[in-house]
């Protein structure tokens, strides 16, 4: 640093230490450098994920209610249907129809709607959040947490019906608290991933509906009556270890630590598809 | 900090200013040299195909005071919100350098969060939410406590009359009010330079005042620089402290608007509106056909001070005012000088 720099330094009073580092890391880059004006403060992960998230809880008990009927609806019409062929009971396909369908609520809202949301956002409104100092994993994760966790009162109706439709046990259902939030971030992530990396909104859309038909169709069915290559594709699909946890709730007496580990698959594939949205986001906000 | 070629004048805020040019006032915006081109949508085969496209910028210089309301005016297409999309760290120059009070937003496009607020046209992102959540939430994404947040809302939405609809989500508002809800949202939160684009497109007068009381009062007390993208002439006219007239990428001209309206100052425009057909059995009214900009019934007329006294003669009376409908008179305005100056677009508002 110069002489003259450092004097142009000491002779501000009023300059505060951050306000001083800036001067000094931009005299440091490059001598002939004047003082840059103070940063206005960025906003911090947690606040800024919480804004979100309640912005979008907001936005989602405005527009998104009637989806949410639809979505329910539509997975206890899939149970009623599916009760024409599978019995009730303790049977291993009954508990498959349950869980798959509650899970399905997740898929519908997480995976379709968000990826529809985050289509049209980039279409024209990221510019909204990529002018604000807001860090990329608060949008993506405060949007993300918002869509799941609004899809709870839908997949827990579901699965007491569902639960009373075929006549299993209820007493597992508080697994539906843990089931959401993994599913919901494995297929949020994945939802909002697709939704910023479609080059238009209409193939976002296209994206999200055939994933969540997959969701449908790889789990309401039972995986022993799929045919081999289908129950690979289920194994790839993250919402089918939501459905197999649930599923292995509804026994008489559930397998804990084979939940853990559908569980514990969830979450790992939360934390990868939610860092590719996170990438995605930050990809599509500096074009 | 100068710009990456070093040829940017003094600009800084914070510090005392250079001793060498005591009278220069400090630079918020510095724009050197920007260019930016679009590349061709769609496959490889298509770009291969498609004809080079034209550049959205052009070489264009700026510079912009502190506390100056500065315009960018233009037609659709002129490259306006090209060049604040690059302003605001959205899209990289392709060559060229630009300095935010002082920080380099090419090379650190994440900078221009923390220096400005920015209203583009888009509110995609605030549509659902209501005006109060939309502007709080902004206020919060802006950094602020969560107390701060919730203060700076009240006090905005008061200002600009926006209490009345703090519950009603936007894309339940008419155009004007949704505009301005989003004002509100750019005004959430303190930022030394404001750049709006097109702030007041579609307000009443009670709100774009409103707006511009709002606007007035940061600049009185707090020294902010406005930055305003706009193809209303006579908004222009009446805020701006100067402006840049862009045409086809390029900065056709830079000025106060007065110093630019001097450079037409020869002339007058002439409006003339036609009951039906024009009256070109009148010799004189003939001649002036080959002049007149026509829009269904009004041929609107850029005429030397003198020659438009004789045309306002002739069209007041006899055969010619029997078919006049109405006529107008006016000194030149910014529109006129956008034309003068050889821009070749239409679409600038008079409103």
């Amino acid at each position: 640093m110069t002489e003259a720099a450092q004097d142009m330094i000491e002779t501000v009073p009023e300059m505060t230490e951050s306000e001083r580092g800036v001067a000094e890391a931009a005299r440091d880059a490059e001598p002939v450098a004047l003082a840059p004006a103070a940063l206005a403060p960025a906003a911090r992960l947690l606040p800024a994920l919480a804004a979100v998230y309640r912005a979008q809880l907001s936005r989602a008990r405005v527009a998104r209610v009637p989806l949410l009927f639809v979505a329910t609806f539509q997975s206890v019409g899939i149970m009623v249907l599916m009760r024409g062929v599978v019995d009730g009971g303790a049977g291993d396909e009954a508990r498959a129809v349950v869980a798959g369908s509650a899970v399905l609520v997740v898929a519908f809202v997480a995976l379709n709607l968000l990826a529809q949301y985050f289509g049209q956002l980039r279409a024209g409104g990221l510019d909204h959040y990529a002018t604000l100092p807001v860090p990329a994993p608060a949008v993506v994760l405060g949007t993300a947490a918002a869509y799941a966790s609004f899809t709870v009162p839908g997949v827990a109706a579901t699965a007491v019906i569902g639960a009373l439709l075929y006549q299993l046990p209820l007493g597992g259902l508080w697994l539906v608290l843990a089931v959401v939030p993994l599913a919901g971030a494995a297929l949020a992530g994945l939802g909002a991933a697709l939704g910023l990396l479609a080059p238009r909104p209409e193939l976002a859309t296209l994206a999200g509906q055939l994933g969540m038909s997959a969701a449908l169709l790889l789990g309401v069915l039972p995986a022993g009556r799929l045919p081999e290559p289908l129950r690979w594709t289920r194994e790839l699909l993250p919402s089918s270890y939501g459905v197999d946890a649930l599923a292995e709730m509804f026994e008489p007496v559930p397998d804990v630590g084979l939940v853990a580990a559908h569980l514990g698959v969830c979450g790992a594939v939360g934390v990868a598809s939610l860092a590719l949205a996170t990438w995605a986001y930050r990809r599509a906000t500096r074009a | 900090m100068a710009s990456s070629n070093g040829r940017a004048g003094p600009q800084t805020t914070m510090a005392p200013r250079v001793p060498d040019s005591p009278a220069t006032p400090s630079a918020v915006v510095t724009v050197r040299g920007l260019c930016k081109t679009y590349r061709a949508e769609g496959g490889w085969r298509r770009r291969n195909a498609a004809p080079a496209p034209r550049p959205a910028n052009e070489d264009i210089d700026l510079r912009v005071s502190a506390g100056e309301i500065f315009g960018l005016l233009g037609p659709n297409g002129a490259g306006k919100t090209t060049l604040v999309r690059q302003l605001t760290g959205l899209l990289r120059p392709d060559a060229g350098s630009i300095s935010l009070l002082g920080h380099d937003v090419v090379r650190h496009p994440e900078l221009a969060s923390r220096l400005l607020a920015y209203l583009g046209q888009e509110a995609g992102a605030l549509d659902e939410l209501t005006v109060a959540l939309a502007t709080e939430t902004t206020a919060r994404l802006r950094g602020l406590s969560a107390p701060a947040a919730r203060a700076t809302r009240d006090a905005v939405l008061a200002e600009l009359g926006l209490e009345p609809l703090a519950g009603r989500p936007l894309k339940r508002l008419s155009g004007g009010q949704r505009r301005l809800a989003c004002v509100a949202a750019a005004l959430a939160g303190d930022r030394p330079l404001l750049v709006l684009d097109e702030p007041t497109a579609g307000m009443d007068p009670v709100a774009r005042r409103a707006v511009w009381t709002a606007i007035d009062r940061r600049r009185a007390e707090h020294g902010t620089t406005v930055l305003l993208v706009t193809h209303n002439v006579l908004e222009a006219e009446t805020v701006l402290d100067r402006v840049a007239v862009l045409d086809a990428g390029r900065v056709i001209a830079c000025d106060t608007p007065s110093g630019l309206k001097s450079l037409v100052d020869a002339h007058v425009r002439l409006d003339l509106v036609w009951r039906a057909e024009p009256p070109l059995a009148v010799p004189e009214i003939d001649r002036l056909r080959g002049q007149a900009v026509v829009t269904g019934r009004r041929w609107t007329l850029r005429l030397p001070q003198e020659r438009a006294r004789a045309v306002v003669a002739t069209v007041t009376g006899g055969e010619a005012f029997a078919a006049l409908d109405d006529f107008t008179l006016a000194t030149p305005s910014l529109e006129d000088v956008y034309l003068a100056l050889g821009g070749r677009g239409e679409g600038l508002t008079r409103q």
